[in-house]
């Protein structure tokens, strides 16, 4: 440490070359701590405490194939099971088709299986006993400029009422706050009652149908086998389901949508690869145009270590301030961008363990870059440094 | 008086940037010729000439250094084309899916087939509509179909892992509304057997769908008795009889759309105005090639706005690079420049020379950076969930001239800012304190 200011000095010799190559680090880092939070949102989706304790049903045929309303009754006394909710898609667009809205016709006791969902006391009694009334993520709420009591039409992209209108009318009587970032989803979407829905849809469009089943289990660690359990209830019927722990069917969908981890690896590998190349040539030439200094530094009693450590300390100390502030304007930018996507992308902010990685990251190309002029300077003879040999 | 030099010459960088980006390449290469004849014909160009000949001659000592700019532009203009060809291979697929000539017809107001339901009366009377092409026997070229999904076990995953995808029940004039899809392996289906033809892309990505295997559909077993291939997104799909599909999924008699063969693109109008003017039917006409197309437009966005996005991060990344190097070039040649201009160059031709070599090597990066995205993804495979069907849909990366076209931009414009303040400090530089130097 006594050594610092001596690195210090010697890192901003050249002060356009150590910025110009610090701010390299800093974009490489940049783009480290936003590709990152990509891949962790992808990683992380669904997996929670209490997504844990969550369970989903659909039908064994396919996602978009509706299973027996009935089949609820017969889950819930499936041993392990604590309680079961269902949902429907419902396909919501406003103003325009196209304008999609995301819309879950569900059971009354939907939300209570996502205590990490928040919604206030009066709102949860106002949806129970509102027939048309609806839960509004917070993101949408804003998105649209809605306030709760209002009353908005959604048009069904799929179910038409009974007197063949695609138009249903709503009411909103609550907002949904999502407090977990694993349930983000949840600020973006409407829940509206599946009653009204299976009441007010066309003859012979649902008849009594849910999409799929949210079902909680009392014990995580029995959620494998409860699910299991579930399965066998509609074993070899002709509506056969499959269960899956929310965790499970998350990652399964997000594994469908694209291979992040190879995209953001690849980048990355890229970059880095660059950055090594980048740093390296400054390093070295820092090194180069030392030498005579270096060599005084000998004559006056630094050991060849010592030597070593200080231009190692020197490429680490510069990779470190590039790369932090890179990771910090990361961390700034992030949750702009996710405000300025108005809530459809929603990435986390910069973690411990983007932050963890990234120093390792940067720590491991410091060395690397300073490895061989840190060797160079080392093995300097000092006769043949001060004679320019 | 320096500051405000600055803030000149970077205001003029970005106008000059924002040109660029714009430029088609026949105006690139009317400007690189004028530039030609300037070095060739002129005496300040001859003499820029003859000093970037003496720049460019000393490069193979600044190795080292002159390397730097040439990969970190090879990576911006890598991983730019691969993303943006990411990009170009998911439009390409869908957007080739369809003919002009054939039409698709859903209920109004669908966003996509999957959620499109017509009944059995509709799809006779749209059967009926004028505008419809024959076959020989006089019957219409038409095809209700009806889209779902299916969950099968991914290749590569784990046991319990599966996919979705999109399975779609065709009448027997599917062929002939398609002729792109051609059975590649095996036969087709027999109509009301429970027999499977599967994509090519559905093929690779999922197990057991290969001639005579047997899979799953819930409880029911079907078999796969051959493969069609069509180049589009039909590819990522398998096809069988579309009344046992409708029965599996307990559709009864209603489909999701109606495929229809016009007699010519221009009959469009008359088969949509003919549907439009019937009361009993409710329903969206596009053609197949507007309505596939259209599928595309949110996710290709996104995606190029993503390329776009990390190439600009990487690109300035690659300019500070670009600019420590050839400040340094600069440096150690201050007192050969200097010399130079003491004995009468100008300042022009010392700035042309050095932006020149910049840009050579930013060129050198840039083609080899598209060699390699060229190499490396032209023809990579991959697939994602497309918006508006419910499988997944494979597609191959498309490294096309445009896009590399695209990546050489980009390498000259990192090389024309790396190189320009470099150039400008050499030729500003003071002669006496520049000789002086070092």
């Amino acid at each position: 440490m006594k050594y610092f200011h001596l690195i210090w000095a010697a890192l901003f010799r050249r002060k356009t070359r150590t910025f110009l190559t610090l701010v390299s680090i800093t974009a490489a880092f940049l783009l480290f701590g936003m590709l990152d939070a990509v891949r962790i949102s992808f990683d992380q989706a669904g997996k929670s405490a209490n997504g844990a304790q969550r369970l989903q049903t659909g039908s064994k045929l396919s996602f978009i194939q509706p299973l027996p309303q009935g089949l609820g009754e017969k889950i819930a006394i499936v041993p392990g099971v604590k309680s079961v909710a269902y949902a429907n898609w419902f396909g919501g667009a406003y103003q325009d088709p196209h304008n999609q809205v995301f819309t879950f016709a569900v059971s009354d006791n939907y939300i209570d299986q996502f205590p990490e969902v928040q919604v206030g006391d009066d709102a949860r009694k106002a949806f129970t006993n509102t027939r048309t009334g609806i839960l509004v993520g917070e993101n949408l709420l804003q998105k649209y400029h809605w306030k709760v009591g209002q009353q908005i039409p959604l048009q069904s992209n799929i179910f038409p009422q009974q007197n063949g209108s695609k138009n249903w009318t709503f009411d909103i009587v609550g907002v949904l706050h999502p407090t977990d970032q694993s349930v983000a989803f949840y600020g973006q979407i409407i829940l509206m009652h599946w009653k009204y829905f299976d009441d007010g849809v066309m003859k012979g469009y649902n008849n009594g149908q849910v999409g799929w089943y949210v079902i909680r289990v009392k014990d995580v660690s029995q959620a494998d086998q409860v699910a299991k359990a579930i399965d066998a209830v509609s074993a070899n019927s002709d509506h056969e389901t499959r269960t899956q722990t929310e965790a499970a069917a998350t990652a399964s969908w997000m594994k469908q949508m694209a291979d992040i981890g190879l995209i953001v690896g690849s980048i990355m590998g890229a970059v880095f690869f660059t950055l090594l190349l980048l740093t390296g040539n400054t390093m070295m030439q820092a090194v180069r145009e030392r030498t005579s200094e270096l060599a005084v530094m000998k004559t006056l009693g630094f050991s060849d270590q010592s030597v070593l450590a200080t231009v190692l300390a020197e490429s680490v100390l510069m990779v470190l301030i590039g790369g932090l502030v890179g990771i910090g304007i990361a961390a700034v930018l992030i949750p702009l961008v996710s405000a300025s996507t108005g809530g459809m992308l929603n990435l986390p902010t910069v973690g411990a363990d983007s932050w963890a990685l990234g120093i390792g990251l940067m720590l491991a190309i410091g060395l690397v870059v300073g490895a061989i002029p840190a060797w160079q300077a080392m093995r300097l003879n000092i006769v043949d440094a001060f004679a320019g040999r | 008086m320096n500051f405000l030099f600055n803030l000149r010459v970077l205001f003029l960088l970005i106008l000059a940037l924002a040109v660029w980006a714009l430029l088609p390449w026949s105006a690139v290469l009317a400007l690189a010729m004028v530039f030609a004849g300037w070095m060739l014909l002129s005496r300040r160009g001859q003499q820029a000439a003859s000093v970037t000949g003496v720049g460019i001659s000393t490069l193979r000592q600044r190795l080292g250094s002159s390397s730097v700019v040439v990969i970190g532009i090879a990576g911006v203009v890598g991983v730019l084309v691969a993303l943006l060809a990411m990009g170009e291979g998911y439009t390409e697929t869908l957007s080739k899916t369809g003919s002009a000539d054939t039409a698709i017809v859903m209920r109004g107001g669908s966003a996509s087939e999957v959620s499109s339901v017509l009944n059995r009366d509709g799809i006779v009377v749209i059967e009926q509509a004028t505008g419809i092409a024959r076959d020989k026997q006089g019957k219409p070229l038409t095809s209700g179909e009806i889209v779902v999904a299916a969950n099968l076990p991914v290749k590569g995953g784990a046991a319990d892992d599966e996919g979705s995808v999109q399975v779609r029940g065709v009448g027997e004039q599917a062929w002939v509304l398609r002729p792109n899809a051609k059975i590649i392996a095996g036969r087709t289906f027999q109509p009301g057997m429970r027999e499977l033809v599967v994509g090519q892309g559905a093929q690779r990505q999922f197990i057991g769908l290969q001639p005579g295997h047997e899979v799953k559909l819930g409880t029911q077993t079907w078999k796969v008795v051959g493969v069609f291939a069509s180049g589009d997104a039909y590819d990522s799909e398998i096809w069988g009889d579309e009344s046992v599909v409708a029965d599996t999924y307990r559709r009864g008699s209603s489909r999701t759309s109606v495929f229809v063969k016009l007699t010519d693109a221009k009959a469009l109008d008359t088969f949509k105005a003919a549907l439009a003017g019937d009361p009993r039917l409710q329903v969206d006409v596009d053609t197949t090639l507007n309505y596939f197309s259209k599928q595309s437009e949110g996710m290709s966005i996104v995606m190029r706005r993503m390329g776009l996005t990390v190439g600009t991060i990487m690109a300035i990344g690659a300019i500070f690079g670009a600019l420590n190097t050839m400040f340094a070039a600069v440096a150690v040649r201050a007192r050969e420049i200097a010399t130079l201009r003491a004995i009468g160059f100008r300042g022009v031709p010392v700035v042309v020379a050095v932006m020149l070599e910049t840009m050579l090597l930013a060129l050198i990066g840039g083609l080899v950076g598209g060699l390699l995205a060229w190499l490396i993804f032209n023809g990579f495979t991959a697939s994602t969930l497309a918006a508006g069907t419910t499988g997944q849909l494979a597609f191959t990366f498309k490294v096309t001239p445009q896009l590399l076209w695209e990546g050489l931009k980009w390498a000259l414009a990192i090389g024309f800012v790396g190189g320009l303040f470099p150039a400008l400090r050499a030729a500003r530089l003071p002669v006496t304190t520049a000789l002086r130097e070092l």
